[in-house]
């Protein structure tokens, strides 16, 4: 269940041309979404290496995002099908090791989707609030 | 071994963009105690002469060895405080920058929760920021000459700038002619000047410049490589195919007439004597409006069709209807004095020199402007007024008087927006440029980079970009033209430094950077039986370092050591 003023805490990795720069514009267009996400910028979903994704987890973040661009639209071409194997593989073992894969969003937004990245974050946090805190905080917590 | 970190964190007021929500002092004095900090102080605008200053005062008095700058996005700044940094001896991938602006106070109204977000996000650049290594700055030769797609107005200005310049230019033009939407015109607002004459000079000086190369019935195709050297293919209708090299292309591939088909309720297609404005350019261009042998009594004309409606899916305003409109209006009330001429309108938006005037004219000679949404036009039943069987009732509503329109027309012109092409979806998907949500072609920044796209050497001249009238589409052309020649006239272009490295004693020479690149970099070393990849090849996208399973290559500058330190800052309690 999830606990009374629980804030989730998202890590998110974003790819430099698109959703990175989809958070930009939301941004300029001043759309407003919650304070939960943490952006870290890479060049490409491509590049998003398991660990990026499962150290977060281990640490006790409350959800990992990985942002890329829509099918057939990678700046590199195809880093953004690399990113979508990779993340489906990576979230059928982290289940296994006794992780909850579902904390791991795989999502497509565009340069020009300011909206779409807010109401990403905001579905996010609202899903993991639901969801409740990352089992793992309280794990490694002394 | 390099010595330890000594960082300097400047935190960004932005004036009030990030103060207003970000206790900046709040942020400098957190950054002050994180490890590796040395200097950390907030400013008004750190963008500013005296906040660049700042950075190198620093850089040099206190031998800071990285900077970390939060401000907005790097996206928007990082060119200039990294220039600041070289300008001082600090190599400038020395410099990271924390996003607090677009990605924080902007998208965030919570001040204790957004000060709290900016102090995690400086922390993670930091981490980041220690471990930063010094890249080197690379150049490769730029070929000189470019491809300009589109041979409409816009494409031609840039394609003779271009040339005049000295540079061989391509011109790749889909039809069969060069003038593209413009030659369909008749008179230009708001001077009436004629359309051939504008135009013929043109066409004539584009087809017998030794620099430039016309191209009709041809698209491009296919496109590889990166500023400075692009490798442009171009296929005819005939199917032969070339490939030509190119240093820059210009997109000038204009815009689709908004087809009022898709707006039954107003009869285009139904009734003969509705007509689009580009029909009545026609008509204006022969001199003969008569239907059926006369001469109408009453011409209507319905401003935005297919602009400003949201049920079309065009929230914009094309820009060009009010004067066309009042244009046309003008050369009916010459053509024909007797005849009534009212226009139905939302807002009337006459920007532009002379465009007030000329309005103000227009209604001067007699055009009647009726604040008004037509919704339906339909044949006029009454038979008691002459011509009755061709005439056409609008009705709508007169939102200055709140009274219903009632009006009978014998012709009404559907003053037609701009859309953009429908083809363009295949040279976006070629060129990977993005396209904003009205689905014209996206600038990279709306006021100071409005012709620059998201992929370095492609830039945007006239409606491919958004509507626009013909002084704005050159303007835009001249602008396009001259960025381009920005490359070429220097004949070097920066590679990016940010490449992959492969650390030959982890290498197993397993191939599997080779298979997973797109670009060819990397390449198996058949006498040591490493891979090896080529710098000016790697894009830097890090496909090959992800995939390494010996974890032998480094993508420079996101090395999964500096992304993780990142995420320990963001989580390691």
């Amino acid at each position: 269940m999830a606990e009374d003023n629980f804030e989730p805490k998202i890590v998110a990795f974003l790819c430099n041309w698109c959703t990175y720069t989809g958070a930009d514009l939301a941004g300029t267009s001043r759309l407003q979404y919650p304070p939960n996400v943490r952006i870290i910028r890479l060049m490409c979903s491509g590049s998003v290496d398991p660990t990026y994704v499962l150290k977060p987890l281990l640490d006790g973040a409350d959800g990992v995002l990985i942002g890329g661009c829509h099918p057939g639209d990678c700046h590199y071409q195809s880093g953004n099908y690399k990113a979508r194997r990779r993340i489906i593989a990576l979230k059928e073992i982290a289940k296994h090791a006794g992780l909850d894969e579902e904390r791991v969003w795989l999502r497509w937004v565009s340069a020009s989707e300011g909206g779409r990245f807010a109401e990403t974050v905001t579905a996010m946090t609202d899903f993991l609030k639901e969801r409740g805190p990352n089992p793992m905080r309280r794990k490694w917590a002394v | 071994m390099e010595s330890q970190p000594r960082i300097g964190v400047y935190i960004c007021h932005c004036g009030v963009n990030i103060a207003a929500t970000v206790d900046v002092e709040q942020v400098a004095e957190f950054a002050a105690t994180l490890p590796g900090v040395v200097v950390s102080r907030d400013y008004l605008y750190m963008c500013s002469d005296p906040g660049q200053g700042l950075i190198q005062q620093d850089i040099e008095e206190q031998g800071l060895n990285r900077v970390v700058v939060a401000s907005c996005s790097p996206r928007m700044h990082e060119p200039t405080f990294r220039g600041a940094a070289q300008q001082v001896g600090l190599n400038p991938y020395r410099l990271e920058m924390a996003n607090i602006r677009e990605q924080c106070s902007w998208v965030h109204a919570d001040r204790e929760r957004a000060t709290e977000k900016a102090k995690e996000l400086v922390a993670s650049v930091v981490a980041k920021a220690a471990l930063l290594e010094p890249l080197e700055e690379r150049e490769v030769g730029v070929t000189p000459g470019a491809v300009v797609v589109g041979g409409g107005i816009a494409g031609m200005v840039a394609a003779l700038d271009l040339a005049d310049a000295g540079f061989p230019v391509y011109l790749v033009e889909k039809s069969d002619y060069l003038g593209g939407r413009v030659a369909e015109l008749n008179r230009t607002f708001p001077t009436l000047e004629s359309v051939a004459e504008l135009l013929g000079p043109l066409v004539e000086r584009v087809q017998s410049h030794s620099n430039i190369t016309v191209l009709l019935n041809s698209q491009v195709t296919g496109v590889e490589g990166y500023v400075g050297n692009f490798e442009v293919q171009i296929s005819d209708t005939q199917s032969s195919v070339s490939n030509v090299q190119s240093g820059a292309i210009i997109i000038a591939t204009g815009y689709d007439v908004f087809d009022p088909h898709r707006k039954p309720e107003l009869g285009y297609g139904q009734y003969p004597n509705v007509i689009t404005s580009l029909e009545m350019e026609q008509r204006l261009a022969e001199g003969d409006l008569t239907l059926n042998g006369h001469a109408p009594k009453s011409v209507a004309f319905i401003q935005c069709v297919g602009s400003r409606d949201a049920q079309v899916g065009n929230e914009y305003c094309s820009r060009v209807c009010c004067m066309y409109t009042a244009k046309q209006s003008h050369q009916v009330r010459e053509l024909l004095p007797e005849a009534d001429v009212t226009v139905f309108y939302i807002d009337v938006r006459t920007f532009g020199k002379g465009a007030e005037e000329f309005y103000d004219e227009a209604r001067a000679k007699g055009v009647r402007y009726r604040k008004g949404n037509i919704s339906e036009i339909h044949r006029c039943k009454r038979s008691d007024r002459g011509n009755g069987s061709d005439r056409v009732v609008l009705v709508g509503e007169d939102t200055l008087l709140g009274q219903p329109i009632d009006f009978e027309a014998d012709l009404v012109v559907l003053a037609v927006g701009m859309e953009s092409r429908a083809d363009v979806t295949d040279l976006s998907t070629l060129l990977k440029l993005p396209r904003s949500t009205d689905g014209f072609f996206l600038e990279i920044h709306p006021k100071l980079r409005p012709v620059d796209t998201a992929v370095d050497g492609v830039f945007l001249a006239g409606c491919c970009q958004g509507p626009k009238d013909i002084p704005d589409t050159v303007a835009q052309a001249k602008a396009a033209a001259a960025s381009a020649l920005i490359p070429l006239l220097r004949g070097v272009v920066p590679v990016i430094s940010e490449t992959a490295v492969v650390d030959s004693e982890m290498c197993a020479g397993c191939g599997m950077c080779v298979e997973v690149c797109p670009y060819g970099a990397p390449a198996l070393d058949s006498l040591w039986n490493v891979s090896r990849i080529n710098a000016v090849l790697c894009k830097g996208c890090g496909a090959c370092a992800v995939t390494c399973p010996s974890k032998a290559i480094r993508l420079q500058h996101f090395t999964s050591e500096q992304i993780l330190a990142q995420v320990d800052a963001l989580v390691g309690d």
